[in-house]
C-alpha cells in the first residue's frame, strides 16, 4: 500500500489541481459554448436555438470594430512593448549607478490597478488639459496631440497606456535574460575585437530566444484580457471606436443583459487565444521532449 | 552575470570624451524614460495634494499651490463607500485576508505541481501541464457566471474563503508555469541520486527542492500578490456586504456616476490602495530580477 | 475545513438574529456611493434602524449600475441574492420573469401606493399586476442648465425651441464662448439624443420611436431631423469633449467657459456643491419642446429565505415610499419625490418646476420614460440604439445612414 502510494504520489499531488483546471477552465469553456447556442438574456438558459447569436455577432458593426481594434492593439502593443523592454534592459545593463531606483520606476506601473491610473492618463492625453495644452503653453501654438478624442487614433492612446503599464515587466524579463548569458562567450568576442552592437545582434539576442517567447506569451495574454485599461481610459469611446472584444463581451453580458450574445463573442475570443497559444505550447513541449 | 557592462573599454577607436558623452547620453535616455513612467504617478500625487477648489479652477497637471493632506485622511478613513463613510480602512483588511492565504496556497500548489511536471515525468504529464497552462489565457469574464453557480453549490458564495478559492484556481496556471520552468533547470540526476539514497517524493521536495526555490518563490509571490490585490472583477462578483476587497471600495469612491466628484480623494485613495503592491515591488524588486535570472524565464 | 472557520458578516447576523420574534433585516445592494448620494441612503438606513431593523450595506458603484448588476447576477446564480436591490425600469420586469423577485403587494396596498404615485411611474413598479418594486425618486433627464452671467452678458434668454437654441449657440460661438458643455461618453450622447428626439418629434413621436421601437418612426424623416440636430449640436461642442466626465462639463458651465449643458438633475448637485444658487448663478429649464423624461430610481425585493429578511423587505418598502423619507432623500439627491402628496416648500425652484411639469405632463400623457437611463427599453435594445447614436455623434456619418443603422441595430437586438 505505502509502496503504491509512493509510486503514485506525483500523480496524486497533481490530481487536485488538474481536476480543478478541468472543471473551472474547460468545463466553463464548454458551458460558454453551450450558452452561446441559446437565446439567454438576463440569466443563462439552456435551450439550444442554433447559431443565431453568431449571426447577430457578425452582423454587428460594433463587433467588427472590436475585432479590428484587437488586431491593431495586439500587434502594436506586443511589438512595441518588446522592443522598448529590450532597449531599456540593454541600457540598464551598462553598470548604471542607480540601477535599483530606475528599475523600480520602470517596473512600478505593473503594481497599480488601472482603475485610477486610467484617470491620470485620461487627463494627460486630453488635449485641453494635458500634454497638448502644456506644450502650447510653452509657446508652440501649433502643437497638436488630440489622439484621445480622435476616433481614428484613440486606439493608439490605449496602446500607449498599455505599454506604459507592461513594458517594465518585459524589461525585467530581458534584463534577467541578459544577466544569464554566458559571460565567457562574450569575453571571447570582445577579445576578438567584435564591435559591441555586433555582439548584441549576433550573440546575445539570439541566445535569448526563449525569453522572447515568454515575453510574447505574457504580453499576448495581457492584450487579450485588456479590459479595465479601456474602461478607465476611454470607456470604449469616442463612440465605440476603442472597443475591444473583452469590453464588448462585458457590455453584452452585464450592462445589456444579453448573455447569449456575450457567450458567442467569448467563444470567438477563445478561438483567437487558441490560435496563438497552441503553437507556442506545441513548440515549447516538443523542445522539452527531445 | 556578464562582463558586458563596460564594453566601451575594449574598443580602442573611442576617445575618452566620446566615452563620457555616450555615458551622458545613456543617462539622459534613461532619465527621459523615467519621466514617461513617472508622469501618471506625478499627476496622481499632485492632484491628491490639491484642494477641490483648485482642481476645479486650475490646470489638472500643474503643481499644487497649497499642499494639503486632507484628501489622504478622507480617503483612508472618511470617504463614503456607501452609507458607511469610513474610507478604505475596513476594506483594506479584507484584501489582506484574501490575498495572503490565496498567494500562499497557490504558490505552494504551484511549487508541488511544477516539481511533479518537471522532475517526475509520467506519461501524459506534458499534456496535463499544457492544459493547465492554457488556463492562464481564459478571459475572466467568461467564468463569472458558472463560477457563481458553483460557489453557491459549494456553500462559499460571498465569503472570503470563496474568493480565496477562486484566486487559487485561476492562479494555478501561472504558478505552475513559473515553478516548472525553474525546476526543469535542476538536473534530473539530483532526484535520481536522492532516490537511490532512499529519499521519497515528499522528502526530496522538502529538503532538496524547496530550499533551492527562494528566487522563484519571490517571483511567484510578487506576481500572484499583484494579480490578486488588484483584482476587481472577482472581488465585485463574488463578495457580499462585509467581504468586499479594497479595489471594490476604491471603485465605489472613484466611479460613482451621478455624485459629486472629489478627484483629490480619488487619487489619494488610488495611491493608498496601490501602496502594498508598490511596496512589494520596491522592496522585493531586486529579488524579482534575481529570481527571473535564476532560470524561470528560460522557457 | 478552513471555510467553516470563517464566518461572514451576514451569516453571523442571521445567526444572531434568529430569535423568536422576526427582526427586520436587509442586505441592500445599491450604487449610491458618493458623498451626497450616500448621505441620502444613510437617511433610509437610520429610519430602518430606528424601526428595529438591521441594515447591511452592499454598495457597488460604477458604470451607472453596471458593476452592481454584475454582482447581482453572480449573487442570484449562487442562490445568495441580496434582500433588496436598486433596480429600475424594465429591468425590474426582466428579473421578475426570471422568477426571482418577491411580491410586496401587501405593503403597497396597505400604504395605498396606487393613490399617491403617478400612473406611469406606478406602472414600472408592477409585475403582472402585483407590486414588485418601491420607487424612491424622480430624476428629470431633459434639463438644460445655463450660466446666468454668460447668458446675460450675451443678451440671451433660455431657449424654448431648438431653433432658438441654435441661434443662441451661434451668437455665443461668435462671442468666443463654448455654447454646449458636453462629455463624449456614450450615455451622455444618449442623454442629449433623447432630449433632441423629444423636442424635434414631440412626445408622441418619442413614444413611438424610443419606447415602442416602431420601425416606421425609427426610419422617418423626423428621426433624420433629430440626427441633423445632433450633428448641429456637435458643432457647438468644444473639440476636447471626448471621454469627459459629465461633472467636468458642469464645471465648464459653472466657471463660464461654456454656456449650456444638457443633463439630468443630478447636475444640480454639482452646482450646489460649488456654492452656486439656482436662479441667480445658474438657470434650469426643460430642454426645448413638450414632455418630461423621467428616470425613476427604485428598489426591488428579491426572493429570500427567513422571516427576518421578509420582515426587512416589508419594512424597507414601507419606509421608502413613506412621505418623510421621500422628502429628506430627495432634498439631498437633487431629484423630486415619486409620490405627489409631499410638500415641496423646502425644495429649490428647479425641483418645484420639475414637480409642476410632472403633474401637467402626467395629465397630458407626455410623462415619458428616459431611454438613455434604462427606463424605456430592455438593456440589449437601448444599448443597440446608444451604439448608433454615439457612433454618429463621434464620426461624420450622415443622418440618413444613421437612421438606417438605427433600424438595423434595433432589429438585431431582439
Amino acid at each position: 500500500m505505502s509502496e503504491w502510494l509512493e509510486n503514485h504520489l506525483p500523480k496524486v499531488v497533481l490530481a487536485p489541481s488538474f481536476i480543478a483546471v478541468l472543471i473551472f477552465v474547460y468545463g466553463f469553456i464548454g458551458w460558454t459554448a453551450w450558452v452561446s447556442l441559446t437565446r439567454s438574456k438576463l440569466l443563462p438558459k439552456y435551450e439550444i436555438k442554433g447559431f443565431i447569436q453568431y449571426e447577430r455577432l457578425f452582423d454587428s458593426p460594433r463587433w467588427d470594430t472590436a475585432i479590428n481594434n484587437l488586431y491593431i492593439f495586439g500587434a502594436l502593443f506586443i511589438v512595441i512593448a518588446m522592443v522598448l523592454g529590450l532597449l531599456l534592459a540593454i541600457l540598464l545593463d551598462q553598470k548604471i549607478r542607480v540601477e535599483g531606483a530606475i528599475r523600480t520606476i520602470y517596473l512600478y506601473p505593473m503594481a497599480l490597478s488601472m482603475i485610477v491610473t486610467g484617470t491620470a492618463w485620461k487627463w494627460i492625453l486630453n488635449p485641453g488639459l494635458g500634454i497638448e495644452s502644456m506644450v502650447q503653453g510653452w509657446g508652440f501654438a501649433n502643437f497638436e496631440f488630440d489622439w484621445l478624442v480622435n476616433p481614428d487614433y484613440a486606439i493608439y492612446t490605449i496602446v500607449m497606456a498599455a505599454i506604459w503599464q507592461s513594458s517594465g515587466f518585459v524589461m525585467a524579463l530581458f534584463l534577467a535574460g541578459l544577466r544569464s548569458v554566458d559571460g565567457e562567450i562574450i569575453k571571447a568576442a570582445q577579445v576578438d575585437g567584435i564591435p559591441t552592437w555586433r555582439i548584441y545582434t549576433a550573440i546575445i539576442i539570439p541566445s535569448m530566444a526563449p525569453i522572447f517567447l515568454s515575453a510574447f506569451i505574457v504580453l499576448a495574454h495581457l492584450a487579450i484580457k485588456s479590459f479595465d485599461l479601456v474602461i478607465a481610459l476611454t470607456g470604449g469611446g469616442p463612440g465605440y471606436a476603442t472597443d475591444l472584444p473583452a469590453t464588448y463581451m462585458y457590455a453584452m453580458a452585464f450592462s445589456r443583459g444579453d448573455i447569449g450574445q456575450a457567450a458567442s463573442s467569448a467563444m470567438i475570443m477563445m478561438l483567437v487565444v487558441f490560435a496563438i497559444v497552441v503553437p507556442y505550447l506545441y513548440s515549447e513541449l516538443r523542445a522539452k521532449n527531445d | 552575470m556578464t562582463d558586458l557592462s563596460m564594453p566601451q573599454t575594449q574598443t580602442r577607436t573611442q576617445s575618452a570624451t566620446g566615452k563620457i558623452a555616450l555615458r551622458w547620453l545613456l543617462y539622459v535616455l534613461l532619465g527621459l524614460f523615467a519621466l514617461y513612467y513617472l508622469m501618471p504617478l506625478f499627476v496622481m500625487l499632485t492632484t491628491s495634494l490639491k484642494s477641490l477648489e483648485e482642481i476645479r479652477t486650475g490646470s489638472l497637471i500643474s503643481l499644487p499651490r497649497e499642499v494639503s493632506f486632507d484628501a489622504w485622511k478622507t480617503a483612508w478613513s472618511g470617504a463614503c463607500t456607501g452609507i458607511q463613510c469610513e474610507g478604505l480602512r475596513p476594506y483594506f483588511w479584507n484584501s489582506v485576508l484574501i490575498a495572503v492565504p490565496a498567494v500562499a496556497i497557490s504558490t505552494l500548489l504551484g511549487a508541488l505541481n511544477g516539481y511533479v511536471v518537471a522532475q517526475w515525468r509520467f506519461k501524459g504529464a506534458n499534456i496535463i501541464f499544457s492544459l493547465m497552462l492554457f488556463g492562464c489565457f481564459i478571459p475572466f469574464q467568461v467564468v463569472l457566471l458558472p463560477m457563481a453557480r458553483l460557489l453557491g453549490i459549494m456553500g462559499i458564495a460571498g465569503t472570503i474563503p470563496g474568493l480565496i478559492f477562486v484566486h487559487v484556481i485561476y492562479g494555478l496556471g501561472f504558478t505552475t508555469l513559473f515553478f516548472r520552468n525553474y525546476y526543469v533547470t535542476i538536473p534530473a540526476e539530483l532526484t535520481k541520486a536522492a532516490r537511490v539514497d532512499g529519499a521519497g517524493f515528499m522528502r526530496i521536495f522538502w529538503s532538496i527542492f524547496l530550499p533551492l526555490s527562494l528566487p522563484i518563490i519571490v517571483v511567484t509571490v510578487i506576481w500572484q500578490f499583484t494579480q490578486i490585490w488588484n483584482d476587481f472583477l472577482f472581488g465585485v462578483s463574488f463578495s457580499q456586504a462585509g467581504t468586499q476587497p479594497v479595489t471594490v471600495a476604491l471603485n465605489n469612491i472613484v466611479n460613482s456616476t451621478t455624485g459629486v466628484k472629489e478627484y483629490n480623494v480619488d487619487m489619494a485613495a488610488a495611491i493608498i490602495a496601490g501602496l502594498p503592491t508598490l511596496l512589494v515591488y520596491v522592496v522585493a524588486g531586486k529579488y524579482f530580477i534575481r529570481g527571473l535570472t535564476a532560470g524561470s524565464v528560460k522557457g | 475545513m478552513k471555510r467553516f472557520a470563517f464566518v461572514t458578516v451576514s451569516t453571523f447576523a442571521i445567526a444572531a438574529g434568529s430569535s423568536v420574534v422576526a427582526e427586520p433585516q436587509a442586505e441592500v445592494l445599491h450604487w449610491w456611493t458618493s458623498g451626497g448620494e450616500a448621505k441620502s441612503v444613510a437617511v433610509l438606513q437610520e429610519e430602518f434602524a430606528s424601526n428595529g431593523g438591521t441594515w447591511t450595506d452592499m454598495p457597488v458603484a460604477g458604470g451607472g449600475g453596471d458593476a452592481a448588476m454584475t454582482a447581482l447576477r453572480a449573487r442570484v446564480l449562487a442562490g445568495n441574492a441580496p434582500t433588496a436591490v436598486q433596480l429600475k425600469g424594465p429591468a425590474i420586469q426582466e428579473w421578475y420573469e426570471e422568477g426571482v423577485l418577491a411580491d410586496i403587494s401587501a405593503v403597497a396596498e396597505a400604504e395605498g401606493w396606487a393613490d399617491v404615485l403617478p400612473a406611469s411611474i406606478a406602472g414600472h413598479m408592477k409585475c403582472e399586476g402585483t407590486w414588485c418594486a418601491a420607487p424612491v425618486n424622480v430624476h428629470r433627464v431633459d434639463w438644460i442648465w445655463a450660466n446666468a452671467d454668460v447668458l446675460a452678458a450675451n443678451g440671451i434668454e433660455m431657449p424654448s425651441t431648438w431653433d432658438e437654441f441654435n441661434a443662441a449657440a451661434e451668437k455665443l460661438q461668435a462671442a468666443g464662448v463654448i455654447p454646449l458643455a458636453h462629455g463624449g461618453q456614450a450615455w451622455q450622447d444618449a442623454t442629449v439624443f433623447e432630449a433632441v428626439v423629444l423636442g424635434v418629434g414631440g412626445p408622441e413621436f418619442y413614444q413611438k420611436a424610443l419606447v415602442d421601437l416602431d420601425p416606421e418612426a425609427l426610419t422617418s424623416d423626423t428621426m433624420v431631423q433629430a440626427f441633423d440636430q445632433m450633428r448641429t449640436l456637435r458643432g457647438y461642442v468644444d473639440e476636447n469633449f471626448s471621454g469627459r466626465d459629465w461633472n467636468l462639463a458642469t464645471a465648464m458651465v459653472m466657471n463660464g467657459e461654456a454656456a449650456f449643458q444638457i443633463m439630468g438633475d443630478w447636475a444640480k448637485g454639482e452646482f450646489l456643491a460649488a456654492g452656486k444658487k439656482p436662479g441667480e448663478d445658474f438657470l434650469c429649464a426643460s430642454t426645448p419642446g413638450d414632455g418630461y423624461l423621467y428616470n425613476v430610481d427604485s428598489f426591488a425585493m428579491f426572493d429570500v429565505e427567513g422571516d427576518d429578511k421578509k420582515a426587512g423587505q416589508d419594512l424597507l418598502a414601507k419606509l421608502i415610499v413613506a412621505p418623510n423619507f421621500q422628502k429628506v432623500f430627495n432634498l439631498n439627491k437633487g431629484s423630486i419625490p415619486a409620490r405627489t402628496d409631499v410638500g415641496l416648500e423646502d425644495f429649490d425652484i428647479c425641483a418645484n418646476l420639475s414637480a409642476e411639469d410632472m403633474g401637467s405632463t402626467s395629465a397630458a400623457g407626455s410623462l415619458l420614460p428616459s431611454y438613455a437611463h434604462g427606463m424605456a427599453l430592455r438593456g440589449s435594445q437601448s444599448g443597440a440604439i446608444t451604439d448608433v447614436v454615439t457612433a454618429h455623434f463621434n464620426s461624420d456619418m450622415s443622418s440618413a445612414d444613421a437612421v438606417q443603422q438605427l433600424a438595423d441595430a434595433v432589429a438585431n437586438s431582439y
